[in-house]
């Protein structure tokens, strides 16, 4: 196969045709595919009532239902928190810092980016609030003015993180909502069943599709993702600073931030990729969804794996070189103590694995894109099981060592988290446009004038 | 009945054509129009003559905003502005009380360790004002009552067509010659479009309309009752507070048959007969004063810790009579009230007499005017007193060999 590089390559492959985009976009909302919806629906509810019924026993018995111990404090609870938080952060990259290096790939891909962004970020704040044992307490996180003349410590790197996650997903909720109101508004004119027109005319807040509209509204669009941007870098370098601010062995390293954030991007997009394969697979978006996409990124997922790949040999580098006894048994204990298993699936899901990606054949393959997306998110579940659990079980004193055994509502609560993830994916595919009609469209051949509104040469 | 005109609208296919019609509607001087594409199409701002969007400023201004309520904020909570003036001085009401509290050895006002919430509601502030004013101001949005809507056009442009649209509004507009216009600036479909005929509405959807703003309202206040004054000023935790235990001056707590547990019903009860209480043990030579001048020795050893235990309570006690060296000139004697009262001199033969355990006894059971000290000195106190009082005999009347 011969490709002409001089020219971009096309990015909705085998239509010009603006409404057919529209039908193959709307096509999942109009004419429901039954059978799948429900079995994905069954499976995720079943998922999410074992996490509700994980939660009332929770509730009802208290924290020491789980595995955490005096030691071990943190155990599942943070490590699903980070890993989740993480899922939502390939959301953002692909509709703001792509948008602004302006890579039209992104569109395909973007709207489905950030709703995962959305539910992975919910999901993720169930855990730190489960996790402090009194989530009925949980406004006394925030700043106002109370009864006991107490406010918020400031200083305190959880308390960024109430700032940080919350106004991450009130952002790229905002962002999201923005990029669906010019959608919602194709669909109110698409439609003719009344209560679907009802809802989605609401929804659509009238949007006229006027260019003395789009014109504010594609700055604000430009604001926003340039508010993303930095936004979505500070979420998890705040995340890493729980760890890094202490000074725990293993989590007192400068070079958290930046291997956080890479470590979130690699994991989010495996977990876009993951679920992009089935969604393209049911609804049928082949054409929208492209290979080209998909190898795109499988690039990301490679060039973000070896960015972890360089943290993890960073420090271990770091641990000799700053001669502290402590970080150095810690490290060497990682490797080949009591969690060991646990750190090399690590390495070999996150570092060797997506080595495939050097070749075009594993590019283009669905099979091999599919496991190394699935391989990807174990690795870097484990990622973060490795940092949290395997650096609190030996620190400096020998006589508050203690080893952490989940339990088997620990385990429950964490498949739940993947139930509440999934029921909301699943409905938001089958009751919102799941890739933006208006951006594919803009990006789509012919779709924009030649140079001084003369003919087509 | 006719309804008044809005505009007269035309379809173009290709985002060329509408470039061109668009830039053909500047010229021909028309100003109330507008385009509408199913996408911004690149170029269009320039063709209608548009000037730049404001929006960029709201968000500028939003943004600084963000930053000063967060620098401000932390700055009152924590960074202690007021110094060491105390809000009760300011009569500040408890809610507006500050937390000036040094945590992790950092100053009150931490600016480094400030900084990331500082970020976080610029950027909070920034993204949500461009958002709100973007629709609200800008677009002047949301409104579903606009005449485009439901429209065959509107049906076109939000899909695969491209829609010029001149308003009726317009200074120079004439129906027809609007339309010829359109004509020959090649589009397609033209049409009038009018305003929406507007039924008064009917009674019974007058009252489903009030019906539902009368639950909204009222769905509103209760949450935030419920919020407010429920939530908010909940108690931190409260089962210590509410579980079963007796409280002072309270009834008796009811077993199972619902009878009190306490035969009297009383919550509160009388020790075991015969209980004594801590530091409390009964004086046993009560009343028989030289049994306990021969019994009772003085347990404490001489050292400086109980000399000077001794002369505080000496000080505090004794002295407001005794007078501070033990001479019976203490203050109390000097006034004229006590001049029947002449408290004795502890320097005196008989007193240089007593033994330990006689001066004990005085203490604890008085001695003519004097009354007793058992319940202010505790039996410690009462005896480093005493080693303190021999201090002072053999002070005041020091013998030669007493220097050395």
């Amino acid at each position: 196969m011969s490709i002409d590089y001089s020219k971009p390559l096309p990015l909705v492959e085998g239509t010009t045709d603006l409404r057919e985009i529209d039908d193959a976009i709307a096509d999942p909302m109009e004419n429901p595919r039954h059978k799948e919806f429900y079995t994905a629906l069954g499976i995720a509810l079943f998922c999410l009532g074992i996490g509700i019924v994980s939660v009332l026993k929770l509730l009802l018995d208290g924290v020491g239902v789980w595995g955490n111990n005096n030691t071990v404090a943190w155990g599942f609870p943070i490590v699903n928190f980070v890993f989740w938080i993480g899922i939502g952060h390939a959301g953002t990259l692909i509709s703001a810092i792509l948008f602004l290096m302006r890579q039209n790939w992104r569109t395909g891909i973007a709207r489905f980016a950030e709703a995962m962004t959305i539910f992975a970020v919910i999901t993720a704040l169930l855990f730190p609030l489960l996790h402090t044992g009194r989530p009925w307490l949980a406004h006394y996180l925030l700043p106002y003015p109370n009864e006991r003349a107490l406010w918020v410590n400031f200083r305190s790197p959880l308390l960024w993180d109430v700032f940080a996650v919350s106004t991450y997903f009130t952002v790229s909720f905002v962002f999201w909502y923005i990029g669906l109101v010019p959608d919602f508004a194709t669909m109110r004119d698409r439609t003719t069943a009344k209560l679907k027109k009802t809802i989605y005319t609401i929804f659509s807040l009238g949007w006229r599709f006027s260019n003395r509209h789009w014109q504010h509204y594609e700055r604000a669009y430009l604001i926003l993702a340039g508010l993303c941007t930095p936004l979505v870098l500070s979420v998890h370098s705040i995340v890493s600073m729980d760890f890094a601010v202490s000074i725990v062995p293993g989590w007192h390293t400068t070079i958290f931030p930046p291997y956080f954030v890479a470590g979130a991007i690699f994991s989010g997009f495996a977990m876009v990729i993951t679920v992009l394969l089935v969604v393209r697979r049911i609804y049928h978006l082949e054409h929208i969804i492209t290979m080209l996409h998909l190898e795109r990124m499988s690039k990301v997922l490679m060039a973000t794996g070896l960015m972890v790949g360089y943290a993890y040999s960073m420090e271990f580098f770091i641990a000799w070189y700053s001669g502290v006894e402590f970080e150095q048994y810690v490290f060497i204990n990682r490797a080949f103590g009591t969690y060991a298993w646990g750190y090399w699936i690590m390495v070999t899901c996150n570092t060797l694995i997506p080595q495939v990606f050097w070749f075009k054949k594993c590019r283009n393959s669905l099979v091999v894109l599919f496991i190394v997306s699935i391989t990807t998110n174990i690795g870097m579940w484990f990622e973060r099981f490795v940092i949290v659990v395997s650096s609190l079980h030996r620190d400096y004193l020998p006589s508050s060592w203690g080893d952490f055994i989940p339990t088997i509502w620990d385990f429950s609560l964490l498949l739940g988290s993947f139930g509440f993830f999934f029921t909301g994916v699943i409905l938001f595919s089958r009751f919102m446009p799941v890739t933006s009609m208006s951006e594919v469209k803009a990006v789509s051949d012919c779709a924009q004038p030649t140079h001084h509104g003369g003919d087509h040469e | 009945m006719s309804r008044r005109l809005h505009s007269v609208v035309a379809l173009f296919k290709s985002p060329d054509a509408i470039i061109n019609a668009a830039e053909k509607t500047v010229e021909a001087g028309y100003q109330d129009f507008d385009v509408h594409t199913p996408y911004p199409v690149h170029g269009m701002d320039h063709a209608m003559k548009l000037k730049g969007t404001k929006l960029p400023y709201v968000s500028l201004v939003f943004a600084l905003i963000g930053f000063i309520v967060a620098v401000l904020f932390q700055w009152y909570t924590l960074g202690n502005p007021l110094g060491g003036i105390g809000s009760d001085l300011l009569m500040l009401p408890s809610w507006l009380e500050r937390y000036p509290f040094v945590i992790g050895g950092k100053p009150l006002f931490s600016l480094p360790a400030f900084v990331p919430v500082m970020f976080e509601l610029t950027v909070l502030f920034c993204a949500l004002a461009t958002a709100a004013s973007m629709i609200m101001f800008f677009c002047n949005l949301p409104g579903n009552s606009h005449p485009l809507h439901d429209t065959e056009y509107m049906r076109s442009v939000s899909s695969d067509h491209f829609g010029l649209c001149i308003e009726a509004s317009d200074p120079s507009f004439d129906e027809a010659s609007v339309k010829t216009f359109l004509e020959d600036v090649g589009g397609a479909a033209i049409q009038s479009v009018r305003q929406p005929y507007k039924r008064p509405p009917s009674f019974l959807s007058s009252i489903v309309f009030f019906g539902i703003l009368l639950a909204v309202i009222g769905g509103v206040s209760t949450k935030f009752y419920l919020i407010f004054n429920k939530v908010l000023y909940m108690a931190p935790w409260t089962w210590m507070e509410t579980q079963k235990k007796l409280m002072p001056q309270e009834a008796s707590l009811l077993d199972e048959n619902k009878k009190p547990i306490f035969k009297d019903g009383r919550g509160m009860q009388r020790p075991v007969e015969g209980t004594v209480a801590r530091g409390f043990m009964p004086y046993q030579f009560s009343k028989t004063p030289d049994q306990a001048g021969r019994l009772l020795t003085n347990p404490l050893v001489v050292n400086e810790a109980n000399l000077t235990r001794g002369k505080e309570m000496y000080q505090i006690y004794c002295a407001l009579c005794h007078g501070d060296f033990g001479k019976g000139d203490g203050k109390v004697s000097n006034r004229e009230a006590a001049k029947g009262l002449r408290p004795p001199s502890l320097h005196s033969k008989k007193m240089k007499g007593f033994s330990d355990g006689r001066i004990y006894h005085v203490i604890v059971e008085g001695q003519n005017a004097m009354p007793s000290y058992a319940k202010q000195i505790k039996e410690q106190d009462r005896w480093s007193i005493i080693l303190y009082l021999r201090a002072l005999q053999r002070a005041v009347d020091a013998k030669e060999s007493d220097l050395k």
